[in-house]
């Protein structure tokens, strides 16, 4: 009581001090005070209600400036189990309040994006395969954090998460779920096919981008550029023998590869305790050291991913990293994802291990925002999807033109044969 | 003047010999040798230039191919790998992906069936599903169809398999010549290149013109050759039967039969228009491969003169000789009649022609 006391007294006596000065004081203050008072809580209800804004409505946050807020805070994070590894990542992790902002508007938008996708398939819009990557976004966007734009990630199918941290626009994405000529792949490839610079995509063969990546590591060992390829697959690949192949070929040759292992508990509709003999996916690269890392919580796995690159950077060849993660949806749109387990284990990981919860919790909790900061966030958000969501419904479809093109690269134009001899189609590069 | 050149470029560790003719200089260059030269060269050339694959390195080839290479540039650029198809293809095209401009050797295109999914769906289809965003400057080569005595799991031709696949080049050379200036162009094309080279071909010498030892000699993927000009029959082949061929024109020519030999190069894309030009002038075709028959390559002749301007030009149905319908046995006596003879040819000539 005497120490609060003492803060509220720093506060009055501020006149002309300068201010940072006052504002360390008035957050020292709030500090004090919220070990007393749930400063997070939502207004008392004896407020009267105000009317409902219109959506996208840009609100003053508050009176408080961004001054009030903590610029960083320190959080303890969970320690990784280690194989062949004498020391690991920190078990505590530097989070600034700008990279809090960024890492939930990133997730923010992944998630709304996989439930923007969800709506439009169930409405027909989006058709064939659609592998939703909710709940597990924490791991695209540590990975992401922890990396440089320039090196360089390849994927499975369940993609849509990482074509957005490597950079490409929703609208982009959506409208390459529509299957229009907006599409990232001009409505060419469709979910499984995403590609940007130092994305390799979406792939859909289950375990064949792992030796793609490693052979994007040969690349960067080849071309002396100091990069790493982060080479990503499931539960389910695993056990893919090509799988075992990069890691020799990566080992023997110490390729700057970091192979990862994105392990929500189901290939499909199998359990990894029906798929695999060893359910250490960590320790699966043998001879090659590997770390367990928790993939729903995004420092965690930027930690993880940023001692995995210095490890390659260092020359000391591949590394293997699991991520413990979970996702909300089933297999697909065509899997429930309520078959093979039950509905209240996808209940008790929503609320208790969400990885955007985890990090709100963390941020307001600690002063790094507030409640009103993050809503106006998520409206920002909801409307970047809405546009991106029209957008995709209302761009036309590819020009019959294209149906030919992009067979080989760099070469005159030729013909095609169409569905009968009489149709002879163009393509050009 | 011409040796010392050539002998400076082709390395230390064989002899070429070159005979003078009254106008230019010729070289005698076997298959094996025009496809080292042609890898040297493009290798020199370009430094994203490498080459993988089992035994290239230490070894020198399996079949020598690759003689001298590895002592010439080295680990990073000449790659011995594990015997691990799946693995060393998919990384050949990862670092295709990324920049690198990769061989990717199989010591027999038997063993790509173990990789041929990398081939297939990670190689040949992306250009398209990218939207022409990512290129596959790639090659993969090795020795193709049957050779001597190796029994069936190490004797199939797979000119129809890849063939069949849009997004790939197949390129399937006869000679030394198509060896060196089709294995250039595969190399210093930007799209995954299948090429299908003969193991019984390797030692066969050739003649090649100074022109065609010029490093910069490139022969166009996609353009087929007419090796002899004939007026009564047309005769299409590719790769070693080519030869076959030749030689069956040859003698059929001591009975007043001439045949023209035209020399497909290139399995896919497949140039139509050379055959149908010959096929309009001479009335008759026969296609030979060694490959099956069933959905073949001389198939898919066939079927393209049927549906083109060249059908109305025949005086006969187009027929094909192809291997024999069989995994390919062992015994020499049984291994000589899988495969098409010269005699298997004249007797299908004569067949057509009504003789």
């Amino acid at each position: 009581m005497q120490n609060m006391l003492t803060l509220i007294s720093n506060v009055f006596r501020l006149g002309n001090a300068s201010k940072n000065v006052g504002a360390q004081a008035v957050s020292e203050l709030l500090i004090g005070l919220s070990k007393y008072v749930d400063l997070t809580a939502p207004p008392a209800p004896a407020t009267p209600r105000q009317p409902p804004l219109p959506p996208g409505t840009r609100m003053v946050v508050s009176a408080r400036s961004f001054a009030d807020f903590t610029p960083q805070a320190s959080f303890p994070i969970k320690k990784c189990d280690l194989h062949r590894l004498e020391e690991g990542p920190s078990d505590e992790a530097l989070l600034t309040r700008e990279q809090g902002l960024q890492y939930y508007r990133t997730m923010q938008t992944v998630r709304r994006m996989e439930l923007k996708a969800d709506q439009l398939y169930k409405q027909k819009i989006i058709r064939g395969f659609c592998h939703l990557y909710d709940g597990q976004e924490a791991c695209a966007m540590g990975i992401e954090a922890g990396i440089n734009p320039t090196d360089h990630l390849i994927t499975a199918y369940r993609a849509h998460g990482y074509t957005f941290t490597r950079g490409v626009a929703v609208r982009e994405i959506l409208a390459e779920l529509t299957g229009r000529r907006g599409g990232v792949a001009k409505g060419k490839g469709g979910s499984m096919h995403m590609y940007a610079k130092n994305f390799y995509g979406g792939n859909g063969i289950v375990g064949a981008q792992v030796p793609l990546g490693a052979g994007v590591a040969l690349a960067c060992q080849y071309q002396g550029n100091n990069q790493v390829c982060v080479t990503l697959y499931g539960d389910g690949a695993a056990n893919q023998g090509q799988i075992f192949e990069s890691f020799n070929m990566a080992a023997l040759w110490k390729l700057p590869c970091i192979f990862i292992c994105e392990n929500n508990k189901f290939g499909m509709g199998t359990s990894v305790e029906r798929s695999s003999a060893s359910t250490d996916y960590y320790k699966r690269g043998d001879y090659i050291p590997g770390l367990k890392v928790d993939g729903m919580d995004v420092l965690c796995v930027r930690e993880a991913i940023r001692f995995a690159a210095d490890y390659c950077r260092a020359g000391k060849g591949p590394i293997v990293m699991e991520l413990e993660t979970y996702r909300y949806h089933g297999h697909s749109m065509s899997d429930p994802g309520v078959s093979y387990r039950t509905r209240e284990e996808i209940q008790e990981v929503r609320t208790k291990n969400d990885p955007i919860s985890m990090l709100k919790e963390r941020m307001l909790s600690n002063n790094m925002s507030s409640v009103e900061e993050l809503k106006e966030i998520d409206l920002e958000i909801r409307k970047v999807i809405e546009d991106a969501a029209q957008y995709a419904i209302s761009d036309p479809e590819p020009s019959l033109d294209e149906l030919c093109n992009h067979i080989y690269a760099r070469d005159p134009p030729m013909e095609v044969r169409g569905t009968n001899p009489w149709v002879k189609l163009k393509s050009v590069s | 003047m011409a040796s010392l050149r050539s002998f400076l470029r082709s390395g230390k560790t064989f002899v070429i010999l070159f005979v003078v003719t009254s106008c230019a200089s010729v070289f005698q260059v076997n298959v094996r040798d025009a496809l080292n030269q042609a890898m040297d060269e493009e290798l020199e050339r370009d430094e994203r230039v490498f080459l993988l694959g089992e035994e290239v390195a230490q070894y020198d080839g399996a079949y020598k191919v690759s003689r001298g290479l590895w002592k010439k540039y080295g680990d990073k650029r000449i790659i011995d790998t594990p015997i691990t198809e799946m693995g060393f293809a998919g990384i050949a095209v990862g670092a295709a992906f990324a920049g690198l401009r990769p061989i990717c050797e199989f010591m027999t295109w038997n063993f790509s069936m173990q990789a041929i999914d990398q081939v297939i769906n990670s190689a040949a289809k992306t250009y398209y599903m990218s939207a022409g965003f990512q290129t596959v400057p790639i090659v993969f080569r090795g020795p193709n169809g049957s050779s001597a005595g190796v029994a069936a799991q190490h004797s199939q031709c797979f000119a129809a398999w890849y063939g069949h696949c849009p997004g790939l080049k197949v390129v399937s050379p006869w000679n030394s010549e198509d060896a060196r200036g089709l294995l250039k162009a595969a190399i210093r094309d930007d799209n995954p290149v299948v090429f299908l080279e003969n193991e019984m071909m390797y030692g066969v010498p050739f003649e090649l013109s100074e022109e065609m030892m010029h490093k910069d000699f490139v022969i166009p993927i996609g353009k087929a050759k007419v090796e002899r000009q004939g007026t009564h029959i047309t005769l299409v082949s590719h790769s070693r039967c080519v030869g076959f061929c030749l030689d069956a024109a040859a003698v059929l020519a001591k009975e007043g039969v001439e045949c023209e030999v035209v020399n497909l190069r290139t399995i896919r894309p497949l140039d139509v228009d050379t055959i149908e030009a010959s096929v309009m002038k001479t009335g008759n075709l026969v296609t030979v491969e060694g490959g099956w028959p069933q959905y073949g390559v001389g198939a898919e002749i066939c079927a393209r003169i049927m549906e083109g301007p060249a059908f109305n030009y025949l005086d006969a149905p187009a027929v094909r000789v192809t291997g024999v319908d069989i995994p390919m046995p062992y015994a020499k006596i049984l291994e000589d009649h899988s495969v098409p003879q010269i005699k298997d040819i004249i007797f299908s000539v004569k067949k057509v022609l009504n003789m």
